[in-house]
């Protein structure tokens, strides 16, 4: 069992203060085994204090980032799956579902984590999954409205995710839960 | 002399202590035999050791500790003797044949414990009669451990209420004259001493003395253990006779030990019912006296016992506390002009702690107590010191840490000026500190009046004091700080619209002063700020009988594009265009064309004019066309007129992959999916054409120059791009069109030349994986791809 977190957008100073206090206290070090990071912290002391959740921390760049040398995508294998991360504002449409397979088509992954529209989604096709975590920090967005903080935690076992999405409604931090299995015939590329 | 002194003190120290062994030994000889004459001729020889003028008061009280001893073991015997048929009276009458005085008074108050135990006479006419004997010592050190010696003897023998010795004739009244007796002639001996030898060792003198005070504040803790020592005697007798040889002796080490005691020693409630007379003992201290210390320490006290607990809250009411404090404090001040500055705000850092604890709820007692600190400042300019400052920073935390709110502590009025006379480092630390309370406690900040009182406490953060910038800070330092400014414009936060309008354009003109330097950290957060409530006023119904003064999303624009505009003086133009975009978006949600477009046209002054930087022009080419694919609001003219200035951008991207990259993404901006009349097939074939062109001409490139054609991927990605469109249902895009770019991108792999690249692969591979899970899906679009073989 491999805990990954996925979370982006937050926009800290720039649209938001800080991470929500219900999540700061849920988010712990030491039981995190991955932190993977769609961009747009902005600052360093954001980036810091991700690194103290867990020291193994990846980002890739957000248009508003102050640090511009996270590179622009990222792959990395845990466990059974090949993931894929990239800020998603070099995708055209933003947020069109059908771009981001092509993205994901060229990464070769299973799993794709993309930001920039600050809105949660999950979604399942042929060739994989692709997840966005939403703003942990409910930022404003241009793209959506009424934005509700939210995160992503990976579950990883074996040939299967499960993806637990945490939202914060109307002051409350609401989960929800989505599986995903892996098949074995799914050829992804050596 | 002096550097053979501890040495010598050694050496009489031993000699005494031989010579006191050597006739206890005699004494205990008698004593064992019965022998009450020797018992006597060798105790008081061995008292006679205590006549030495030669010890320091530390070694003194050696050589004392070992006849104390003794002199428990003669007590026993005495009270034997008197068991055995010998009269105390005739014991008492005895002992003072003892040649010296010294040793006759030690043998006296000796006896006179056993006389007070047999009950033969009243407690108090002992006691009296050994108090006033005692004063045939008048060297200060002897006279000192002598009176020490009767106080410890008679401690448990003192008629207090419900001791044994209580009676007729004997009550608490008499126990308390007999200590205070006692206290007040040590005292005198005590404060003697200051004048005994040369004027060149006051210092050592008052060493000595120092290791004497707790002989003579013992007296004050024997009274305090009095049981019979209610308030009314404590007010009617103790206090004023105390305070009375307080005053009368003018020693400075005294008063100010003194005062100590009886601040630590008595009750805190006592202190409160006896306020005026103790403060009113403090002016007519010796000016040398620390009060300062002594007031804070009662202070201290006072706020800890209200603290303990709410019901004594009342108490302090009632004897106007608050007040006697705050008039003793101005008129200490008063008295002592050159007290330095760190004096004066300890005393009031003091008497704010005591306000905040026993009066919460009164602001203004707080505020009095920070507008009498500014007064005594006045005129002293920046404070230099570090001591001071740091007391300064003291006084203004303690309201933040009681309050928790920083919006309460807005409300002293003479808190910003408190905050004057700090350097402008220390008063950006102040800034600071007041921030971190805000963001601690999320504090929301919502009228203007407190966003005005909140700039003018933090102004040493929002622009340059002095005028001039500090070149000298660190600039982490300095992003850190402006940052959490940044963090705080966050909090300021009204949900009537018209206030968030006046809050954001009051934030907006503190954050122009504040030089191009902190511009690029303050400017986001209030444009961010400023669209959210654009979106909230969108939600509103345009109000037809709305004045022309009320708050519309135009207006905000307005704002926004000055707002933005000076992010040119930075100059920071990537930030710049980011942000026009952004509000480009939100003019296009409230359906403002001409806005919208005013902020196209700002953003693409900025990229053709300033941003030269190959991969900061990528990006912000991204930008330009996401946002532009997103627009639902202009006509077609002005629709066209950007997207052609877009599509003319990309293709002058200086590296080839960034330029075909760009010009595909523009194919998007003919296609708007849930817009009929924004489908134009013709123009989205036309620039995947264009794209296909460049991907060519960097292939040939990369031969000519490399001896290899590069990786085929761009065409993988142009081949994506035709299938999205032909799924969308793009008429120009035919399903041979797609067979001929598979295999020119097979033929490409498959080419000696082409450098080979497992990515592309793998891109290739799962590209055309798709395509045979589109034909599996069957249906319509199972029907679509059925022409194409992979």
């Amino acid at each position: 069992m491999v805990l990954v977190l996925a979370l982006g957008d937050l926009h800290v100073p720039h649209r938001a203060p800080d991470l929500p206090a219900k999540f700061k206290s849920m988010l712990v070090p030491g039981k995190i085994q991955h932190i993977i990071c769609t961009g747009n912290l902005c600052i360093k002391e954001v980036h810091d204090y991700l690194k103290t959740l867990c020291p193994d921390l990846h980002i890739t760049r957000g248009e508003y980032d102050e640090e511009t040398r996270y590179p622009e995508t990222k792959t990395l294998t845990i466990g059974q799956f090949k993931l894929g991360l990239c800020h998603g504002h070099q995708v055209i449409p933003w947020g069109d579902l059908d771009s981001l397979a092509m993205l994901q088509r060229q990464l070769d992954v299973d799993i794709l984590v993309t930001g920039h529209t600050h809105q949660f989604t999950a979604y399942k096709h042929e060739g994989g999954v692709v997840i966005n975590p939403g703003s942990a920090t409910g930022a404003y967005s241009s793209i959506t409205y009424d934005v509700n903080p939210s995160f992503v935690l990976m579950d990883i076992d074996g040939l299967r995710v499960v993806v637990y999405v945490y939202e914060l409604i109307d002051g409350e931090v609401k989960v929800d839960k989505i599986d995903f299995k892996k098949t074995t015939t799914t050829q992804s590329a050596h | 002399m002096i550097a053979n002194g501890a040495e010598d003190e050694e050496k009489w120290l031993a000699a005494g202590i031989a010579g006191l062994q050597q006739n206890a030994f005699y004494m205990h000889r008698a004593l064992d035999s019965n022998n009450l004459r020797d018992a006597l001729k060798y105790s008081a020889q061995m008292l006679s050791e205590l006549r030495t003028s030669k010890l320091s008061p530390h070694k003194y009280y050696e050589l004392y500790m070992r006849a104390f001893d003794e002199l428990r073991k003669l007590e026993m015997f005495f009270k034997e003797e008197t068991r055995r048929g010998c009269s105390v009276i005739d014991l008492y009458e005895l002992v003072q044949h003892a040649g010296n005085i010294l040793p006759r008074l030690y043998l006296l108050c000796t006896v006179g414990s056993v006389y007070i135990k047999s009950k033969e006479a009243p407690a108090k006419d002992v006691l009296k009669d050994l108090v006033e004997m005692c004063r045939g010592i008048q060297h200060p050190v002897r006279g000192l451990f002598l009176r020490s010696y009767l106080s410890q003897v008679s401690r448990d023998k003192l008629p207090d209420i419900g001791s044994e010795y209580e009676g007729d004739a004997d009550t608490v009244v008499d126990a308390v004259e007999f200590v205070l007796q006692n206290f007040t002639e040590m005292n005198k001996l005590w404060v003697r001493m200051q004048y005994q030898g040369p004027a060149r060792e006051k210092e050592k003198r008052e060493k000595e003395r120092s290791e004497l005070r707790d002989l003579v504040g013992k007296n004050l803790h024997v009274l305090g253990q009095i049981e019979g020592v209610d308030l009314d005697m404590y007010k009617d007798s103790v206090l004023p006779r105390v305070l009375e040889q307080v005053v009368n002796c003018k020693d400075e080490l005294a008063q100010f030990y003194l005062m100590d005691c009886i601040i630590q020693v008595f009750p805190d409630e006592y202190h409160l019912q006896t306020l005026d007379v103790l403060l009113g003992a403090c002016p007519q201290l010796q000016p040398s006296v620390d009060i300062k210390t002594v007031l804070s320490q009662l202070m201290e006290r006072l706020a800890n016992y209200a603290a303990s607990s709410s019901e004594v809250l009342p108490e302090f009411l009632q004897v106007e506390a608050f007040s006697k404090l705050s008039n003793a404090i101005g008129k200490v001040i008063e008295a002592q002009p050159d007290m330095p500055i760190m004096g004066v705000v300890t005393l009031y850092s003091s008497l704010l702690k005591f306000t905040l604890h026993v009066h919460p709820d009164r602001l203004d007692y707080a505020d009095q107590v920070l507008g009498a600190c500014v007064k005594k400042l006045s005129g002293k300019g920046k404070i230099e010191d570090n001591k001071a400052t740091k007391q300064i920073v003291a006084l203004l935390s303690a309201p933040l840490e009681k309050y928790n709110d920083i919006v309460t502590a807005l409300k002293l009025s003479n808190y910003p000026r408190v905050m004057e006379f700090l350097d402008n480092a220390t008063n950006k630390v102040m800034a600071t500190v007041i921030i971190q309370s805000i963001m601690k406690n999320r504090t929301q900040i919502s009228t203007i009046d407190k966003v005005e009182a909140l700039f003018e406490l933090i102004k040493g953060l929002i622009k340059d004091l002095d005028g001039t910038f500090d070149d000298e800070i660190d600039e982490d330092d300095f992003k850190e700080e402006q940052n959490s400014v940044a963090r705080l414009i966050q909090m300021l936060y009204n949900d009537d619209l018209e206030e968030m309008f006046k809050i954001i354009s009051t934030v907006r003109k503190h954050i122009l002063t504040g030089g191009s330097k902190r511009l690029i950290f303050t400017v986001p957060p209030l444009v961010f700020s400023s669209l959210k409530l654009v979106r909230q006023l969108q939600g509103q119904e345009e109000n037809p009988f709305g004045d022309e003064e009320s708050t519309t999303p135009k207006k905000i624009f307005q704002l926004l594009n000055q707002t933005i505009e000076a992010l040119s003086n930075v100059p920071a133009p990537e930030l710049a265009l980011r942000l026009y975009l952004q509000c480009a978006e939100a003019a296009n949600d409230c359906e403002l064309e001409p806005v919208a477009y005013e902020f196209f046209t700002q953003a693409y002054i900025l990229y053709e004019e300033e941003i030269s930087d190959s991969k900061a022009q990528v990006t912000a080419i991204h930008l330009i066309i996401g946002t532009l694919q997103r627009m639902q609001v202009f006509g077609v003219e002005n629709r066209d007129t950007l997207t052609h200035k877009a599509t003319g951008y990309s293709a002058k991207l200086l590296k080839k992959p960034d330029q075909c990259r760009a010009v595909y993404a523009c194919s998007h901006l003919f296609w708007v999916c849930d817009q009929e009349n924004l489908k134009d097939g013709e123009r989205v074939l036309i620039c995947l054409k264009r794209a296909l062109r460049i991907a060519n001409a960097a292939q040939q490139m990369s031969s000519a120059t490399r001896g290899s054609t590069g990786s085929v991927t761009l065409f993988v990605e142009i081949l994506n791009k035709y299938l999205y469109f032909f799924e969308k249902g793009n008429a120009q895009i035919t399903s041979s069109s797609i067979q001929s770019l598979i295999e020119l991108i097979t033929t490409e792999m498959q080419s000696d030349s082409t450098t080979p690249d497992p990515a592309t692969n793998a891109f290739f591979a799962s590209t055309l994986r798709y395509i045979q899970f589109q034909k599996q899906k069957g249906g319509a679009v199972g029907e679509k791809y059925e022409p194409i073989k992979a």
